[in-house]
Parts: structure tokens; sequence; C-alpha cells
């Protein structure tokens, strides 16, 4: 069972658009992306919840040529505004890479 | 019909980040038809547009300009530049143009200059809501004065086909206002004949210069558009383009992969093939156009409340054992004093308490068991209606701030400020308020030309 850092090469996060973070998650070979992609630990239901948003705004998409996922949300409160903690969104990838994997 | 290919030197991701001479000159000897970058974005915060000021020094702007605008007249080709300013709002274009009049006359050039305006007047758009011609994107409610009224600036992002004028009317250089990134590259390519999915597709790729190549602190490349596909390279001789770097760009700063909306359409790169063509270029076919009703995306910023923050070090051991219980007593405790001290204006000041090197960068619990950090910077931030309002309550908040003991009946400690004085005003909170879409009768309904004529500039001042 492992986490999602052990089967990325690389995961980032950044802002699309003030209004959007999107993630993306960079598998570290088809392997890992054949058995994971799919795992309800990263599916739009767990990230929703985990970023505090709705379920149905949770964009989700399959990159299959380059072993990605690639998961966007809607921001709690607009890019920049008083209690702003992440302009860019960069470092919104964080709370994933300890996600178990089933 | 064979279409000749058309190729545009893209010298950098962003006017003002750095343009490279040798890059521009080995771009240049490819014979390109035309030089496009872009300016701006709305990637680095609301306050450029709310303003209307640059993110970019005007030094670093100006140097770009520089060699961009001697490349163009050397070569005899446009120079289309979009976003400029980086909000692309009125102020910022011709803060622009200011600087590329200054260079025209150091260089002793006299460019035909079209400028294309984007800023758009509040009364303007809510008859567009009124007539039903404003669409609301996810997450934004609808057009009305509450969206309007506290907009400093409003830009509607511009599509291709004002590039395209300009350059079919003449002008040698090109200044837009606020334009996606993909519409200014995808010009030129578009004026001659270039498929609409290669070139909008290409645009796109390029959009941010070098990030498309292995080494992206290299920042210029070259995108090659014809009536199948396209091809792309870097503009170093020593860099390169993968089919991996350039397929993997899709990904960046996009809620979706493979379609990409633009004014008047939809990119759509599902079954796009990428293919090294050389060991630097990379030559991609499959990319799709798909005509649309033209729409043009809004932008829009202003100004919030203001802010005054303060800033300490804590290495002491005790504290650093539960920040959490620490932050939240001190929290409490500043609260009351604001409460106590400013009765009156208590309700409008917030105040944030982040402990840096604990979890002030996601604001979430850390994880059970997590140790103690060796050191945390504790922020405060006090916002408020004005000003002055935000300092007082930083000045009320100060000493319990700078003395907040471990717990209640130890001796006062003192906290390690690194300023005097301690607060320091960090001035006004912008937000954005728009995220919307206007259904326009033509691409050029919502845009101004204006023409600048330096040669007949030249010649008055000459004359007087």
């Amino acid at each position: 069972m492992p986490r999602l850092r052990e089967v990325c090469r690389y995961v980032r996060s950044k802002n699309a658009g003030p209004f959007w973070i999107t993630v993306d998650l960079f598998f570290d070979g088809p392997g890992s992306y054949a058995l994971y992609a799919d795992d309800p630990a990263i599916g739009a239901a767990a990230v929703a919840q985990l970023y505090g948003v709705d379920a149905g705004q949770v964009k989700r998409f399959k990159v299959d040529a380059l072993n990605v996922v690639k998961l966007s949300f809607p921001r709690l409160k607009p890019q920049g505004g008083a209690l702003e903690r992440d302009m860019h969104g960069g470092q919104q990838f964080v709370p994933l890479l300890d996600l178990d994997l089933a | 019909m064979t279409v000749d290919e058309t190729r545009i030197l893209v010298p950098c991701g962003a006017l003002g980040s750095g343009v490279r001479a040798d890059e521009v000159d080995a771009g240049l000897a490819l014979a390109p038809h035309a030089i496009a970058l872009d300016a701006g974005s709305t990637d680095s915060g609301p306050a450029y547009l709310a303003t209307g000021k640059s993110k970019y020094s005007r030094e670093a702007v100006k140097r770009d300009l520089a060699i961009l605008m001697r490349a163009g007249q050397t070569a005899g080709i446009p120079l289309l530049i979009g976003s400029c300013g980086t909000s692309g709002c009125d102020m910022a274009v011709d803060w622009t143009l200011d600087i590329v009049l200054e260079l025209a006359r150091a260089q002793g050039d006299t460019p035909r200059i079209a400028v294309l305006y984007a800023e758009q007047d509040k009364a303007a758009l809510s008859a567009k809501a009124a007539a039903g011609a404003v669409r609301a994107l996810s997450p934004a409610g609808p057009l009305d004065d509450a969206a309007l009224g506290p907009c400093g600036h409003i830009v509607a992002l511009l599509g291709p086909e004002p590039y395209i004028a300009a350059v079919e009317a003449g002008a040698d250089i090109v200044l837009g206002g606020r334009t996606t990134d993909t519409a200014v590259l995808a010009a030129v390519a578009l004026m001659r004949g270039g498929a609409p999915g290669a070139a909008w597709h290409a645009a796109k790729i390029a959009e941010c210069g070098g990030l498309c190549t292995v080494n992206p602190t290299s920042p210029g490349v070259m995108m090659s558009v014809d009536g199948e596909g396209f091809s792309i390279a870097p503009l170093s001789p020593t860099n390169h383009c993968t089919p991996y770097t350039v397929s993997a760009h899709m990904l960046y700063e996009n809620s979706d992969p493979f379609r990409l909306v633009e004014p008047g359409g939809v990119l759509d790169v599902t079954d796009a093939r990428y293919a090294a063509l050389d060991e630097r270029t990379v030559r991609v076919t499959g990319s799709r156009w798909e005509p649309m009703p033209y729409t043009m995306k809004l932008e829009g910023a202003g100004g919030g409340p203001f802010q005054t923050m303060m800033f300490v070090g804590i290495e002491d051991p005790e504290v650093l054992a539960d920040v959490d219980g620490f932050v939240g007593r001190m929290d409490y405790a500043l609260r009351r004093r604001l409460a106590r001290t400013l009765p009156e204006q208590a309700a409008q000041i917030d105040v944030s308490l982040r402990p840096y090197g604990w979890n002030a960068v996601s604001g979430r619990p850390p994880p059970p068991g997590a140790p103690p950090p060796r050191e945390i910077g504790l922020m405060f931030v006090a916002t408020a209606p004005t000003q002055a309002l935000a300092t007082e309550a930083a000045k009320v908040c100060n000493p319990f701030f700078f003395h907040f003991p471990v717990r209640e009946g130890k001796e006062l400690p003192s906290y390690a400020f690194p300023f005097s004085p301690a607060e320091i005003e960090r001035g006004q909170v912008f937000e954005f308020h728009l995220n919307h879409v206007v259904a326009t009768d033509s691409p050029f309904e919502l845009v101004r030309t204006k023409w600048v004529e330096t040669a007949a500039r030249a010649r008055a001042s000459a004359d007087a």
C-alpha cells in the first residue's frame, strides 16, 4: 500500500486563472500509472473532501501518453484576497503526497 | 493547396523577463515572419490589474524592447506584443507605448505603431449583461453592479483578429491590451493561412517561451506553422524540445489539458501526435480547431481593505513544544485586547496569525506527532477598512505580540523583532471580481485601435 509520493516522480500544483487550482500527478512510469491512476484515494470525491470543495466541481483528466493524472478544482476564495496564503497555488499539492493508495 | 510555412520568433515567455540577444540573432537567421510575445497575465495576482501598474520594472521591459525593436527593424518583420504592462489595461498599454516611443527616438526609428486597447466601460458591460450577452463562468455570480462596482479596471481578452488587421494595414509594431496568451502568437500564422488547429496549438506550446524545452532558462523558441501541423524548436542551438517536454506543456496552468477555450472557438488537442523531427525539433499534427460563436473573457480587479503586518522570530523551545496552543492563546488575547481598546472599530478588524515554520503556508493542522520546529517566524496581519485603522490595530496588539508568555504567570519573554518600527504598512488588498465571458457581434466590437505614426511625429518635431 504505497503513498502517492512513492509512485510519482513529480507532483505539482499551480493556479489556472484566478479562480482555479490545477494539480499534475506525474507517475513514475506506465506500471504505476496503470495500477494507481484510477485509485479512489485520488478520485474526484476524495480530492473534493481534501480541499473542501464540491465533488461536482472537481475536474479529473487522465493523460495516458504522459502517465499523468490532472486534477483541477475551484479555489475557496479567488486568488489574492485578504487571507491569501499561496498566491500561485504552488504549494497546494502537498496534502496529496502522503495519501495511501490501495 | 500547399500552405507556406509561417515562422514566429517567440523570444521569451513575458516581455521584461529577459530576452537573450544571441538567441534572437539565431532566430533571425531562420527568416521568421514575425516576432510575437506576451507581456502579461493574471498569474501574479490582482494588484496589477487593479492598479494598472506593471509587474516588471521599466528598465527590464525597456531592455527587452530595445533588443526586439532592433531585431524587427533589421529583419523588416512586425513585432507583436500582447497584454502590455502585465494587466493589458489602457494605462499599462500606454506605459509600454511610452517606452517604445522613447526607444524609437533614441534608435532613430520611425515605426508605424498600432495600439489595441482592451479596457472596458462598466456601463457598456452592464448593457451587454442586460441584453443577455454575458455569461458567468464557474465559480462566479451574475455580472451585476456588485461585481462591476469594485473593479478599478476591466479588460476583455482580445483574439488574434485585431492583430491581423493591424499587420495587414502595415503596422511595424502592434502593442496590444489584454489578449489571450495564444492569440498574439497565433495571429500572423492564421493571417498567412496556417491551419487554425496548428496555429493555436503552436501558440499554446510557445506561450511561456522556453518552458516547453528541456532547459527552461533558455527563453526563446521558434514555432513554425503550415497547413497540416506545426513544429517547435528552441532558439538556442544547445537547447532541445522533445515530444515529452512539448506535450507536457499542455498541462501547465490549464485546468483542462485537452481543450482550450479561445475567442471564436475551442482548441482540441485530444488526438494530437507529437514526434521528434530531429534532436531539437518536435513536429505536432492532429490538433483541431472547433469554431464557436465569438466570445471574449472579462477580467476585473479592484482595491479592498488595507493591511498592516508585524513579524517576530521565536526560538524558545517552550513555545515551540506547543505552537498550536501558543498561537491559539495569543489569538484569543489579541482579539480581547482589540475589543477592549478599540470597542467601536474591533468588529471591522481581522487579525490573522501565521506561524511560518509550522503550518502558515497551508493553515492546516500539522500531522499528529509532528516534531517541534527549530524556530518559527510568526506573522501578524491586521486587515481593516483603512490603512490607519490596520496600523492602529497592529500598535494596539504590539506589546502582546512581542511579550506573550508561554503560559499565564510566567515571566514576560521578548521575541525577536527584526525591524523598527515593528509594524509594516503593507498597503491595500486587491481582489479579482469578474469571471465572465461576453458574446460580441464581431472580434472588433470591444477593441479600440489607435495608430501612432512616428515618422509624422518626427517630421513635425523637426519642422517645429
